[in-house]
């Protein structure tokens, strides 16, 4: 066991913790103010829900025993074996809790993000049951394939804190939920206006700030490749801010603040997979390219016509898939060895590999996520009802006011 | 007695209360309003998504004054939230039947 690897994860588990509640107040600025609390509360509501599933059987299937490269075994279970000893192959450096703990915040934030494409009209109570489910059949399953063990990560595909485990497959379930679901009361002739995009930019703010723990600390350990994750993670971060205003000011003549904070997160979303493989140089162009795209992700839902409320496809599911396959094309062994080198370094079939991962990762999340929530729609009803949807998610599901004014 | 409610801008309320207390008026009541006249709503972009905003915040401005007194009160704040721009907005002149003060039940001119 290393004692100043363990600082440092147990710290940067707390800083991934520190997203979700940053999420909650993204996502709710840009609700109308009748949402706000309900908006708030699907995020914050998943740290009470999944740090349970995950201490039972969440964790134990993600990292417990391969069985066939589909899905850890049930040793886990109820966090048995799962001491302040290191266990003997997994993350040998770290008492096994603070890896499974580091773990937990990832498999939290996950659900939370799709709450983006369902906010303002999915019920509570489906919205609790649902994601149980999801984190069970979709998230763990992918978790164990990209970084447990699984076939993803026995082809060599490479995600270094969470391109498919954290943002395609939010981003993927987010489509599901987007078409299961159903478009907002009033979507396309009622004007859908943020209430608070102050509150947005301090969410973003806290993400950028807690990112630093969920990519620098998928080294899971404090050294060299920790701080490069940090620094590519910070200057892709920065360069998609400036991409995305670059480029809605071309568009419609303004840099908006929510388009700054929208950039910003899409840089984060892309450097996630490549933060630990890439130079600082390369990450540069996958924030460039995150912001662009991510861009274009947003104005895609209006073209195709489905309500992804928050952009959770056209930020996660569109960064993630770029940064997958930007990690396939600046990918450097020179950075860290366990890694590989990619297409610009000479090794085409690394992006081939990252290719194949993100169709994986797509095809399993979105079908996996479109049964969930037709599952739990005919248990219960995924969707509020037309007069809770008017008065608004505060106080249909929660009896309670964002704010008294 | 008469009510004069103005509907202006924002930002010319302290000029306009300024205007009015110094014309020797003892009292208003303030409160944040919508809506739109000639000056109609403005543009916001939201993520690329362009929206048409219709209702304009501004302020309205009650006060209740003699009869004798209207054409005074309405030069003051005329020339308080003047900025020759669509949107300075409008005053009213509505009349009142009686004014009562609650504390000492004095009415009519007294109680203003």
């Amino acid at each position: 066991m290393n004692p100043t690897d363990t600082a440092f994860i147990i710290v940067c588990a707390a800083l991934v913790m520190f997203m979700t509640p940053g999420l909650a107040l993204f996502y709710a600025g840009m609700t109308r103010s009748k949402n706000a609390l309900g908006t708030m509360m699907q995020s914050f509501a998943a740290i009470g829900v999944i740090s349970l599933v995950w201490m039972f059987w969440g964790y134990s299937l993600s990292f417990g025993t391969d069985l066939n490269g589909l899905i850890g075994g049930l040793d886990f279970l109820a966090l048995s074996g799962v001491g302040m000893q290191p266990h003997e192959s997994i993350a040998t450096n770290l008492p096994h809790m603070v890896f499974m703990i580091f773990q937990c915040m990832f498999a939290i934030i996950t659900p939370a993000l799709i709450t983006g494409a369902f906010a303002e009209r999915m019920r509570f109570s489906a919205f609790l049951i649902f994601i149980v489910l999801w984190c069970t059949f979709v998230y763990a399953p992918l978790c164990h394939w990209v970084w447990g063990g699984g076939w993803m990560f026995k082809m060599g595909a490479l995600d270094f804190a969470g391109g498919a485990v954290v943002h395609m497959s939010s981003g993927a379930a987010a489509l599901a939920a987007a078409l299961c679901l159903g478009k907002r009361k009033g979507y396309g002739t009622e004007p859908f206006i943020p209430h608070n995009l102050p509150m947005t930019v301090l969410g973003a703010g806290i993400l950028w700030f807690g990112w630093f723990g969920f990519n620098a600390g998928s080294a899971l350990a404090a050294n060299g490749l920790a701080a490069n994750a940090f620094v590519t993670t910070h200057v892709a971060t920065a360069a998609a801010m400036l991409g995305w205003l670059v480029v809605e000011k071309l568009k419609t003549g303004h840099a908006t603040t929510l388009g700054a904070a929208s950039g910003a997160v899409a840089g984060m979303v892309a450097i996630t997979p490549a933060a630990g493989f890439v130079t600082p140089m390369a990450s540069i162009v996958i924030g460039l390219g995150g912001g662009i795209l991510c861009y274009g992700g947003v104005l895609l839902k209006g073209k195709l016509g489905y309500d992804d409320a928050l952009d959770v496809v056209g930020v996660h599911g569109v960064g993630g898939s770029w940064g997958a396959l930007a990690t396939g094309l600046f990918c450097t062994t020179a950075i860290n060895e366990a890694g590989a080198d990619g297409l610009f370094y000479g090794n085409a079939a690394q992006a081939w590999t990252q290719f194949l991962s993100i169709l994986g990762t797509w095809a399993f999340c979105f079908i996996g996520s479109y049964i969930l929530f037709k599952v739990v729609d005919a248990m219960m009803g995924l969707r509020v009802g037309g007069e809770e949807e008017m008065r608004g998610l505060d106080l249909s599901q929660h009896s309670e006011a964002g704010y008294q004014i | 007695m008469r009510k004069v409610e103005i509907i202006t801008r924002p930002f010319k309320l302290d000029d306009v209360k300024k205007a009015l207390t110094e014309l020797g008026i003892q009292g208003m009541t303030v409160s944040d309003v919508r809506g739109f006249g000639r000056q109609r709503g403005h543009k916001e972009v939201y993520r690329g998504a362009e929206y048409q905003v219709d209702f304009v915040p501004k302020v309205k401005i009650e006060v209740v004054v003699a009869a004798d007194r209207v054409a005074d009160v309405v030069k003051v704040v005329q020339d308080a939230a003047r900025t020759n721009q669509i949107g300075d907005g409008k005053i009213f002149v509505l009349p009142v039947e009686d004014v009562i003060r609650i504390r000492t039940g004095e009415a009519g001119r007294e109680a203003i």
